[in-house]
């Protein structure tokens, strides 16, 4: 909210600087984010004096002046038709700069010179006249700077109100601030006015159909008010604010709520057919057009004020534009009301109006400042505008807006809460300076009533934050809690995702974080089925963007994505990982399954050291390589990686999925080239997506030691000649099924479907380690071993023995 | 006698400095000690030497003879020696050319942050906890004393998936799902990925959070202004200069925002701080009891504080980098800097 500096002094006398009081507040809890200067958009205009005036002998219109600014006497040329000897005037000297960004200069207007001109209000910004050169005051000093001669110079300070303060959404509320926070005396504007005879009552009437929504609602009525400008210190009061002038009346309602927090409305009486008001509300599909000239469809449900036939506002947000008040308007019925503020906040985000009068209503406003605020506004009516007040102000006030009242405080709660030793006088000082009734039941034992304008304070503790904010938050001890310190637990996903990091950027990979949404298309992108699970997306009702309009299912598509963006910025060789999580579409009335994944994307040349090995490509294994080095650091056992049914995002023949335990875990595999073409990449591109929560279930943090055998091991090394498309797991498979004891493992050495093997046939060489625990093998025993686990495999998968060593 | 062995020393020692080779030396050898050698025939000649001078002479001819040994040898082996070194120096290579092997990747800078203010809560005995991003409405704001309509929910811009379930726009949903399981004592963090519809130099609509929760029996104001100083001393340095100031959160009360003095300008005012001198850190505050009456805690009997702060905001602080929309662009060139 902006608070014009000047206009605040007139409620509390404030002798800090603004900068010094924006601090003060700050600490106090109303945050200052900005102190700027306002004032006349002028320079170097001064008060001056017309000395004498003859016509142009060139121009009909125009005037030969001599104007002095109390030192020099200055010639003129002006054409405003109040231009006359005598008069106190604005003189914009040679050099000075006006509105509209003009520079003075000295000139010749048709032969005659000019030095400097002389300015009507509209030319300075400080009003609407045009008609002619302002007249000012005659005890205004000559040469006296007309910014400082006028007090037009102001500084407004911007302060974000916080939610619960509606009470400083006025200049009386930061004044009442300033007043607690300094000990100055709060004046309130006082509120004097003569009645006409005539009495409200006779001319219009209040009916609230809809108390729940419209508590109270209160009306003046004044006749016989003349339209027309404001004067200048109103003016200028709500420019400071941020606020247009419109006409004296307008201006008013605009004026006092800024002034007491209170929005006010003014309707033309002669429109308010019937002569009366009603409130109630809408009814479904209900046209109105608002006094912005907009045609809103109204929902049941908004407070509406209507007259006798017709809406003519939309209770507490805008006015209509039927009832508006115009230049020949002369009898105004004035509201004044307290609407409940969850139905205001409720209507007004519905229509999508955030009005200054919502924006009030919506936090809560006093309700037992109606009445003041309709009298003021009543008073400036008379005052401004010539109107005649009716006697008696029109009071509906059917349900009683409840406030707080008898709010038990204990010294000790005080001091437990906050660690003080806040003594109870400063406690209960602190609480009349912001206007609480403080009753004393017993020791440290209080009562205590806020002012009805505090609506945020209802509760003890409440309470305990005003004396805090009070009593300066700086004066509180710095403590530590004392209480045990916990062990600190750590879950097995947190551990698992810890040695996951560890593992990928070791091996050279960069983590990166994208968004959790995707676009809805990338389903579609990577050919998923019908069936999916990855298609059962969480939808994103307002979404910024269509691209970021679902939750994903998978990490690869954003990785795709990062990894396309990275190599059109000239970064072709990449290794990146992402730990993320995966959103599936929930049963209804559930949340959405989240799922903790991690994975990775490689592509380019395999190393870095391009000189040692040059342009060697990766390839599926390099990525094998890293997941199982994955599995092995979280002493992951039971894995298998299995080729049937691959992911259609990937290649066919170079893919597959990584079961654990014979569940699901997870997916790897060279990129389908037809989506590499698509996004424009070349190359291949090996990607993994592990399910986290498995990993982590998986995970062992220690396992059982097994003794280490100090007798040599024996090698012995066969070459199978098996169908091309046999998998080694197939042979590996039957070897280890045999659980041989004295194998101690099994390795392929060599792989080969060169020219020399028959084709559709290949070679693969295996290694067969044989060692003893409790002692040195004999060559008898290992050729009996070995010779039965190579008879299984010939028995079993139909390889040839192509040689053996 | 005496002279005639020590000119042939000296001839040998002269042989031996001009012999260029293995060859050379082995010859000197020959010539001197070898059987036929003229030193070995110059110690026969000492047994026909007179009496009196035959022991002086044949400790010289002894000594010549050894020195004479051990100088040649020596000059065997440093030969040797020295072809070896040659051999070696033919391996010579450029030491300057980059090594082999992966060079280690990046962790992304947001989760070295989280990291390190993880590891200086786990030091002050905080546990981390975890809960859902898409979460129900009652989580997200109305056990947080949001109920529906209320302006406080101003300060949260929210995605909606459906009626009452949002993108969290905080990681505070977690203290309550948390209090909701377990009785006091309480001390967590939660890290995690937090949205809001928002986009621009300072705004992403995704972005992380770690938020704190301590609650026990006799937790003051003065314990979380002590421990956040604590922390942001450690995270900032000790040096850094803070204020607590008075704010409003629904969830809290008393509230405070926690500023430093300004890390760029140092309180001077910059564009950084919005020439203020200060920088928002964090925000805090005691538990409104109106949460813990939601989760079934006495607040007459439990007392606590929570906070919040943005990890992005402190990666930007801590790195320098002036555009919050880096950290998810996901650049290698960005990425690699950290």
């Amino acid at each position: 909210m902006l608070v014009s500096y000047r206009w605040l002094k007139d409620y509390v006398e404030v002798d800090l600087a603004p900068a010094a009081l924006a601090e003060r507040l700050t600490m106090a809890g109303l945050e200052v984010d900005a102190v700027t200067a306002a004032g006349p958009a002028f320079t170097n205009v001064v008060v001056a004096k017309i000395l004498s005036v003859k016509p142009h002998p060139g121009a009909d219109k125009l005037f030969l002046c001599d104007v002095t600014d109390g030192e020099t006497t200055w010639p003129i040329v002006c054409g405003a038709p109040n231009t006359r000897a005598g008069i106190l005037t604005p003189l914009a000297r040679v050099g000075a700069t006006i509105p509209g960004g003009y520079t003075i200069k000295s000139s010749v207007i048709r032969g005659e010179r000019s030095e400097g001109m002389l300015c009507s209000e509209e030319e300075l910004g400080i009003g609407p006249d045009t008609s002619g050169i302002v007249v000012l005051p005659e005890d205004l000093p000559l040469g006296r700077d007309l910014a400082d001669a006028l007090d037009l110079k102001d500084t407004v300070l911007d302060i974000s109100v916080t939610p619960n303060r509606a009470d400083c959404l006025s200049i009386i509320g930061i004044a009442r601030e300033v007043a607690a926070l300094t000990g100055k005396p709060l004046r309130y504007p006082e509120i004097r006015f003569t009645e006409a005879p005539e009495a409200a009552a006779d001319v219009t009437s209040v009916t609230i159909l809809d108390p729940d929504l419209c508590p109270r609602y209160t009306a003046r009525v004044i006749r016989g008010v003349t339209i027309g400008p404001s004067p200048r210190w109103m003016r200028q009061r709500l420019e400071a604010v941020g606020l247009r002038s419109i006409n004296n009346i307008v201006d008013i309602t605009n004026f006092v709520m800024m002034e007491l927090g209170q929005p006010l409305h003014a309707f033309d009486f002669r429109f308010l057919e019937e002569g009366r008001i009603v409130v109630r509300r809408s009814t479904e599909g209900e046209p109105f057009v608002s006094l912005d000239e907009k045609e809103r469809i109204l929902k049941a449900d908004t407070l509406m004020i209507r007259d006798g036939r017709k809406p003519v506002a939309i209770a507490g947000i805008m006015g209509g534009l039927n009832s508006e008040v115009k230049e020949d308007t002369a009898m105004i019925f004035l509201e004044s009301a307290y609407f409940a503020p969850s139905s205001i906040r409720r209507s007004s985000r519905m229509l999508g109006m955030g009005t200054d009068a919502a924006f009030r209503f919506e936090r809560g406003i006093d309700p037992e400042g109606v009445v003041r605020a309709a009298d003021r506004a009543a008073q400036l009516m008379a005052e401004l505008g010539g109107g005649r007040v009716l006697k008696g102000i029109i009071d509906q006030y059917p349900r009683t807006v409840p406030t707080a009242e008898d709010i038990r405080l204990r010294l000790a709660r005080i001091n437990d809460i906050l660690g003080t030793e806040v003594p109870a006088e400063a406690a209960v000082g602190i609480l009349k300076a912001l206007g609480m009734a403080v009753r004393e039941e017993g020791d440290g034992d209080w009562r205590v009533t806020p002012p009805t304008y505090r609506v945020d304070v209802t509760r003890e503790i409440d309470l305990i934050e005003e004396i805090a904010r009070l009593w300066g938050y700086d004066r509180v001890p710095l403590t530590l809690p004392s209480a045990a310190a916990a062990p600190v637990h750590k879950a097995p996903k947190e551990n698992a995702a810890d040695r996951i990091r560890e593992v990928l950027t070791g091996a050279g990979y960069t983590e990166l974080v994208n968004y959790s949404f995707i676009s809805p298309a990338a389903p579609d992108g990577l050919g998923l089925a019908a069936d999916d699970p990855r298609r059962r997306l969480v939808r994103i009702s307002n979404p910024l963007t269509e691209d970021q309009s679902v939750m994903r299912t998978t990490l690869i598509w954003g990785l795709l994505q990062t990894m396309a963006r990275n190599i059109r910025s000239g970064a072709g060789d990449l290794k990146l990982f992402e730990i993320g999580r995966l959103f599936f579409a929930g049963a209804p009335g559930e949340l959405p399954v989240e799922r903790d994944t991690v994975a990775c994307l490689l592509t380019g040349l395999r190393y870095d050291d391009q000189w040692h090995h040059p342009d060697v490509r990766v390839d599926f294994y390099d990525l094998k390589g890293v997941v199982e080095g994955l599995f092995r650091a979280l002493k992951i056992a039971d894995v298998r990686f299995d080729s049937a049914d691959p992911e259609p995002f990937l290649h066919p023949g170079r893919a597959c999925r990584i079961l654990i335990g014979g569940q699901a875990a997870g997916i790897l595999g060279e990129v389908h080239p037809d989506l590499l073409e698509r996004l424009d990449v070349k190359g291949r591109t090996v990607v993994c997506e592990l399910d986290l929560d498995a990993l982590a279930a998986a995970a062992r943090a220690v396992c059982a030691f097994r003794g280490v055998s100090r007798f040599p091991a024996v090698a012995r090394d066969v070459a199978f000649l098996v169908p091309r498309e046999l998998e080694s797991e197939a042979l590996l498979g039957h070897i280890r099924a045999t659980g041989e004891e004295l194998l101690e493992k099994v390795q392929i050495f060599d792989v080969y479907d060169g020219e020399r093997i028959e084709p559709g046939f290949k070679s693969l060489g295996l290694r067969f380690s044989y060692r003893k625990a409790d002692g040195t093998l004999t060559d008898d025993e290992v050729q009996q071993v070995h010779a039965a686990l190579v008879a299984r495999v010939v028995e079993r998968t139909g390889a040839r023995v192509r040689g053996e060593s | 006698m005496k002279e005639a062995l020590e000119e042939l020393y000296r001839q040998a020692e002269a042989e031996l400095k001009a012999a260029a080779g293995e060859a050379d030396l082995l010859a000197v050898k020959t010539k001197y000690l070898g059987r036929k050698g003229l030193l070995t025939a110059a110690l026969r000649q000492v047994s026909q030497a007179p009496a009196d001078v035959r022991p002086a002479l044949g400790r010289l001819a002894n000594e010549i003879k050894e020195t004479l040994a051990a100088r040649i040898e020596a000059a065997l082996q440093d030969l040797a020696a020295g072809s070896k070194e040659a051999a070696l120096l033919e391996e010579r290579i450029d030491v300057t050319l980059p090594g082999r092997g992966t060079s280690p990747g990046r962790l992304h800078p947001i989760t070295q942050t989280t990291r390190e203010i993880c590891r200086i809560f786990a030091g002050f005995g905080f546990s981390v906890a975890e809960g859902p991003e898409v979460e129900r409405d009652y989580y997200n704001f109305e056990a947080l004393n949001m109920p529906p309509d209320h302006p406080a929910r101003d300060m949260q811009d929210t995605f909606y998936i459906e009626e009452g379930v949002v993108l969290r726009t905080h990681t505070s949903p977690v203290q309550v799902r948390t209090m909701e399981k377990q009785r006091p004592p309480v001390r967590i963090i939660s890290p995690g990925r937090v949205y809001r519809p928002d986009s621009d130099v300072s705004h992403t609509p995704m972005f992380h959070q770690v938020e704190g929760l301590l609650v026990d029996r006799g937790i003051t104001f003065g314990d979380l202004k002590g421990l956040l100083a604590a922390f942001l001393k450690q995270i900032f340095g000790d040096e850094t200069v803070l204020r607590f100031r008075p704010s409003f959160f629904p969830f809290t009360e008393p509230s405070a925002e926690v500023d430093i003095r300004c890390v760029m300008c140092g309180g001077k005012g910059c564009r950084v701080c919005g020439q203020s001198g200060w920088l928002e850190i964090l925000g805090s505050g005691m538990v409104d009891p109106a949460v813990f009456e939601n989760v079934g805690y006495d607040p007459e009997e439990v007392t606590g504080f929570a906070f919040g702060l943005g990890v992005e905001r402190i990666a930007m602080l801590k790195y320098g980098i002036n555009d919050i929309r880096l950290f998810f662009e996901n650049d290698v060139r960005f990425l690699e800097q950290f």
